[in-house]
């Protein structure tokens, strides 16, 4: 479930044929403490089965932000595109802990008018042709597509899913015509984000906002050590998300006969702990489901966190 | 280099001027056979045995190297020592950085302003092309002898009372 949202959210993001299996969006700083400001770090982006192996398709480095521990927004350098990943550099520049990742937000979904099935979401699938109703490429942030409960295009690969005409596809829900009936949209939010911490550690980015899924760490996020547990907090709306359960793989599958991948639970409040298998890169990912969307259109609101955290060797 | 000649002679002159000292710590650097050899940075520290904040009694490394590759940009390879306390450490610190230490058994002060108590030594070395080693041991101050020893890129650790 989680896993197939966020396939379906990368590939909302990329504009391309939702594939059959689960595919996960992953990024991968090349490091997480710097003694100084005068580095960067370098990052691959991709969605695959397993977190940074580079085997199925790249993401877009323009949706990644840069927040610097002064509340000022960094900058993406560099960015390329190669055949499964891309890369982009950030100038660590500012002292302290520095947030890197997207956003999503936007609502999907379906509704009727006249009886005729629509649907709100960027369309996916090829290009439309020149003209056509659907804008495919149109520049981020785009909504995510629905999750879950798109079909695919017309021209989609896909067989039995029920297909909707090109012209009853409208990118947003200011779009929805007056009189449609059966609405049934969900606002989805994600966050997907890595750290880096020049010099000091600061917590200025962890100061909860009390809107959506949040993450707040106890033990900080770039000061993990594989032989004691790492402690971070999950909030929905600012209230503990008591027994939200997250997935925890680490990379390097390929050189391990398990994937020891865990789901762990958080504690009533809201507390998470994790015990690494050991030293190296992990993907964490969180994702729930409820019917307070901030959106008065939609019934349902689906948030996901997903986050890549550094562990190192004692 | 004159820099780090400066920051040598800190050292020495400092904190041992007028009181005795309250011990010294020996770390043995070990001869390694490598077709690329690199002194190791090396970093050593105290944090009280009942949990504290951690002093660092010693940083060698690259401190005349600047440019695009400070010396300091390895600062976070003593990864321990880094989490523990080098990051909050303004470098160069007097009489407590210094440059790196060629093979053999370099001296280390303890400060006599380091109250009476139960610690721990930690020792720990990373060279480029190599390595990282870690090596920690109970210390009492006013220092007992002891010893420790580690296995790759650190020789003997000796703490004698004077």
């Amino acid at each position: 479930m989680t896993a197939k949202s966020l396939l379906l959210l990368a590939a909302a993001a990329i504009g391309v044929a939702a594939p059959a299996s689960a595919h996960n969006a992953w990024l991968l700083p090349s490091i997480t403490v710097l003694s100084d400001t005068v580095q960067s770090v370098t990052v691959d982006m991709g969605a695959s089965t397993a977190p940074f192996e580079p085997n199925h398709q790249p993401l877009p480095a323009e949706n990644v932000k840069v927040w610097a521990p002064d509340g000022s927004m960094g900058k993406v350098e560099n960015a390329s595109r190669g055949r499964y990943r891309s890369t982009f550099d950030v100038k660590i520049d500012k002292p302290g802990t520095w947030r890197i990742g997207m956003e999503n937000n936007g609502i999907g979904g379906t509704f009727k008018v006249n009886g005729e099935q629509w649907m709100v979401g960027r369309r996916r699938g090829p290009p439309a042709a020149p003209g056509g109703a659907a804008p495919a490429m149109t520049p981020p942030p785009a909504p995510p597509a629905a999750a879950g409960a798109a079909p695919g295009g017309p021209n989609s690969p896909q067989g039995g899913r029920p297909s909707i005409d090109r012209s009853h596809i409208v990118a947003t829900v200011d779009e929805i015509p007056a009189g449609a009936t059966d609405l049934d949209l969900t606002e989805t939010t994600g966050r997907n984000e890595f750290f880096v911490t020049a010099g000091e550690p600061s917590d200025t980015l962890f100061k909860a906002t009390g809107k959506g899924l949040e993450f707040v760490p106890v033990t900080l996020p770039t000061d993990l050590v594989s032989n004691e547990p790492g402690q971070f907090r999950f909030l929905v709306d600012g209230k503990p998300a008591a027994g939200l359960e997250v997935e925890v793989i680490p990379g390097g599958r390929r050189y391990r006969e398990a994937d020891q991948a865990q789901k762990l639970k958080t504690d009533a409040q809201g507390l998470l702990t994790v015990n690494w298998p050991g030293a190296g890169f992990y993907w964490i990912n969180a994702s729930h489901t409820d019917d307070k969307p901030s959106n008065p259109k939609a019934a349902k609101r689906r948030m996901s966190y997903t986050a890549t955290l550094e562990v190192l060797a004692p | 280099m004159k820099k780090s000649l400066v920051l040598a002679a800190g050292i020495i002159a400092a904190p041992v001027s007028t009181a005795a000292s309250a011990g010294t710590i020996t770390i043995t650097i070990p001869r390694i056979n490598a077709s690329e050899y690199h002194v190791p940075y090396v970093a050593a520290w105290i944090e009280p045995a009942g949990g504290g904040q951690a002093r660092t009694l010693a940083v060698w490394y690259d401190v005349d190297k600047v440019g695009n590759e400070p010396g300091t940009k390895w600062l976070a390879d003593l990864r321990t020592w880094w989490r523990k306390g080098g990051r909050s450490l303004k470098l160069p610190a007097n009489g407590v950085s210094g440059a790196t230490r060629a093979p053999g058994a370099h001296r280390i002060t303890i400060p006599t302003n380091v109250k009476a108590g139960a610690y721990t030594l930690h020792v720990e070395a990373a060279r480029e092309d190599g390595g990282r080693e870690l090596v920690s041991m109970p210390l009492t101050i006013p220092a007992a002898n002891g010893r420790a020893t580690g296995k790759a890129e650190l020789g003997a650790i000796t703490i004698s009372a004077r």
